[in-house]
């Protein structure tokens, strides 16, 4: 790492540390919600970037992720910060066992066994059997988090939407160390050596099916999580919450993001959290034929993802500072 | 250096008059002369055929402002798109209490979406007013005293055909089909309790379908099978359609109720046959304005003038338009109602202070009442029988 990048990213801690102190709470919790999609959009960008596993179904381990944080809480009385590592391990199995199988799937196949798995767990979630924890159609409700007694002691005040931002920040930055960590090293390179030639990366001695069957897991781990802070910040579950098409908005966020980049996950997350409601603001009539256009323009103006576009800029100013 | 100067300029204004209104926003949801009404729908999205009733809302509220406003005021609809996704739901709600500062939110719409925000609008201590769903729980002013539905609830239409069972029919067999969820068991509930103690000799056999089954086939077998002579269909409209199908096809032939939410000809009805649909029994509570019999009403007849004028764009057929327009006109009495004291505290006691208020859409004989205790607008609709070719109406308006 450089040491300007270095500047740079201590910069957006400090502008994320203060953001919730100059804005509204209603911001305060839009920018919650872009934490909490850029960790699940990190999660499937180390499948569909990194690994070259293509996902349509990402929304499924969200929800799941999202239901074992309502239902410890709200039938076993569980605190929330609990529910998160719950969350991400049982996600973890989840995507593990589902990558075992899906493996042999290749590309679209996979895509498509992916999306069946998407489209199918909200009607699972209505299923009678497991209403009396799912709570059907009618979903759960929680309560949302104070923030704890000894930030009060210690003259802190911090009111429930700037306690969930800090509390989703702290998780944010973890997950976001942890997997610069995981990808900059063995298991990283092995994911992007398998996505690139598979089978010259098993002439390598790397165990193809292990890696895929662990990237499955790992990004259905951060998926969960996400999907369980959602559910804090959101204080609600509902099967309507997890439709087909928060799967594909995942996929557009990595895209938009940059694929095979860690920032790519925030600019990915700032899309699809804000692009959505501008649309909104400008036309009621077709709000998706405005989205709709914001993508092509996107994808056509920055081809490698607003990631791409910004590293190339600084790239140009780092060159032009060097030989003015 | 000219643009950039007429660029700062512009800028500078825009700074000075936002910070003259804010000025001027001494009272929430009044912003100068407006008032700001906020408004959840799914333009996009699973449910985006409601969108329409946004836009006639809207469309309505233009005509208000059109001829003076109300109480001096104009009506400024704030509406924003979740495509019925609760936790945008949450967003949008916020937004608009927290951000636009709306005086109330009206007519948010559907269950799950209503049930994400239900806490979050009485802790904030919000009008939520006349949203649209017609679940049974939001009439409960006790524990929910800022929120309040609008249409019949699913409970007070299924009393209502179990009224018209005992009377006409005190020995009947009854058959119940539901969908297996909140709105499938708040019918079942409802014409259990109408039936009072004798529902339990009544009903000779239930079943129910999961929204997931590809048929209700064996249900109706099962159904059939039990002797009954009469059957209370509680579902939606494309297993209502099977349902209707199968009973003619099978030779059944019972009493045939039907409930409201799948009473449209044209999505139900015509799929299963509307020969096979001969003799259905539904409840109505607004007016259909492709009635034959409604053709020279004046409130329908007032609809389409204002359809042509305000909302060209949108359909004559559809029944969400005229639905929006209908429940539009109860919200602008209850502003008209408030006077000059347009609170929060206010708007809500005057939601339930409304007093046989009867607005053409209606059916005749429907009023709209409500009191402190009382959070349930409508509660009366008329049974209509199906003749082949239209719903036709008979009977006295029943229900409070």
């Amino acid at each position: 790492m450089t040491r300007h990048r270095l500047i740079v990213l201590a910069i957006v801690l400090a502008g994320a540390t203060i953001l919730p102190l100059m804005v509204s709470e209603y911001r305060t919790f839009q920018f919650t919600l872009v934490l909490v999609y850029a960790i699940a959009l990190l999660g499937l960008n180390m499948l569909t970037g990194y690994n070259g596993q293509i996902s349509l179904g990402h929304g499924a381990f969200y929800a799941i992720g999202a239901y074992c944080a309502a239902i410890l809480m709200d039938k076993y009385g569980v605190p929330y910060w609990a529910t998160i590592p719950v969350a991400g391990a049982v996600c973890l199995v989840a995507g593990f066992l589902f990558g075992l199988p899906a493996l042999r799937l290749e590309g679209l196949y996979l895509a498509l066994a992916t999306f069946a798995l998407g489209v199918s767990l909200p009607q699972l979630l209505k299923y009678h059997h497991l209403e009396q924890w799912t709570g059907g159609v009618q979903g759960i409700t929680i309560t949302k988090p104070d923030a704890p007694a000894f930030l009060a002691d210690l003259g802190v005040a911090l009111n429930q939407d700037q306690w969930v931002y800090y509390f989703t920040l702290a998780v944010t930055l973890v997950m976001f160390v942890l997997g610069w960590n995981l990808l900059r090293g063995r298991m990283g390179r092995a994911m992007v050596a398998i996505r690139e030639n598979h089978i010259a990366t098993e002439a390598m001695g790397v165990n193809n099916a292990m890696v895929k069957s662990l990237t499955f897991g790992i990004s259905a781990l951060y998926t969960g999580i996400a999907g369980a802070l959602g559910a804090i910040a959101v204080q609600f579950v509902a099967p309507d919450s997890f439709n087909i098409f928060l799967s594909i908005t995942f996929l557009i966020g990595i895209v938009i993001g940059g694929l095979a980049s860690i920032p790519g996950a925030i600019y990915g997350a700032l899309f699809i959290q804000f692009v959505p409601n501008i649309a909104d603001d400008i036309s009621k009539a077709a709000p998706w034929a405005i989205f709709g256009l914001f993508l092509i323009a996107f994808v056509y103006a920055l081809p490698a993802g607003v990631n791409g576009a910004v590293q190339m800029a600084l790239a140009r100013l780092t060159r032009k500072r060097q030989n003015p | 250096m000219k643009l950039q100067i007429a660029t700062i300029a512009a800028l500078l204004s825009a700074a000075f008059t936002g910070h003259a209104l804010a000025q001027k926003k001494d009272v929430i949801g009044i912003s100068g002369n407006e008032l700001l009404i906020g408004n959840i729908n799914p333009y996009s999205g699973p449910a985006s055929a409601y969108g329409t009733i946004g836009r006639s809302i809207a469309a309505y509220f233009k005509k208000v402002n059109d001829e003076g406003g109300v109480n001096g005021y104009k009506l400024n609809l704030i509406s924003y798109d979740d495509s019925y996704s609760p936790p945008k739901t949450v967003e949008m709600a916020r937004k608009l209490v927290e951000q636009d500062k709306v005086l109330l939110i009206f007519q948010s719409l559907g269950t799950p979406p209503n049930t994400a925000i239900h806490k979050y609008m009485n802790a904030k201590k919000v009008p939520h007013l006349f949203v649209a769903t017609g679940a049974t729980k939001w009439n409960d002013p006790k524990r929910f005293p800022w929120t309040m539905g609008w249409q019949p609830n699913y409970q007070t239409e299924a009393r209502i055909y179990a009224a018209h069972i005992l009377k006409n029919k005190p020995n009947a067999k009854i058959a119940v089909l539901y969908q297996n969820d909140d709105y499938g068991k708040d019918y079942l509930e409802g014409f259990k309790a109408g039936l009072g103690a004798q529902a339990k000799t009544m009903i000779v056999k239930e079943a129910s379908y999961e929204v997931t089954d590809p048929t209700v086939d064996s249900q109706m077998a099962q159904l059939q099978a039990s002797g009954a002579d009469t059957f209370f269909n509680i579902t939606t409209p494309k297993f209502a359609a099977q349902a209707i199908r199968k009973a003619w096809d099978s030779g059944w032939k019972p009493v045939h109720y039907l409930n409201n939410v799948s009473a449209s000809i044209g999505t139900t009805l015509r799929p299963a046959g509307l020969d096979k649909s001969v003799g259905l029994y539904t409840t109505q509570y607004l007016k259909d304005q492709n009635d034959k019999q409604w053709a020279n009403d004046p409130a329908v007849i007032e609809w389409t003038a204002f359809m042509k004028k305000y909302y060209p764009d949108g359909s004559l057929l559809a029944t969400e338009n005229f639905y929006g327009w209908c429940v539009a006109q109860s919200m602008v009495q209850v502003i008209k109602q408030s006077g000059k004291n347009l609170t929060r505290e206010n708007i809500m006691k005057q939601a339930a202070s409304l007093k046989d208020f009867a607005p053409g859409c209606l059916l005749p004989g429907i009023k709209i009442n409500t009191s402190a205790t009382d959070f349930a607008p409508i509660e009366s609709v008329r049974l209509a029988r199906f003749d082949g070719k239209d719903w036709v109406g008979f009977g006295e308006v029943m229900g409070k």
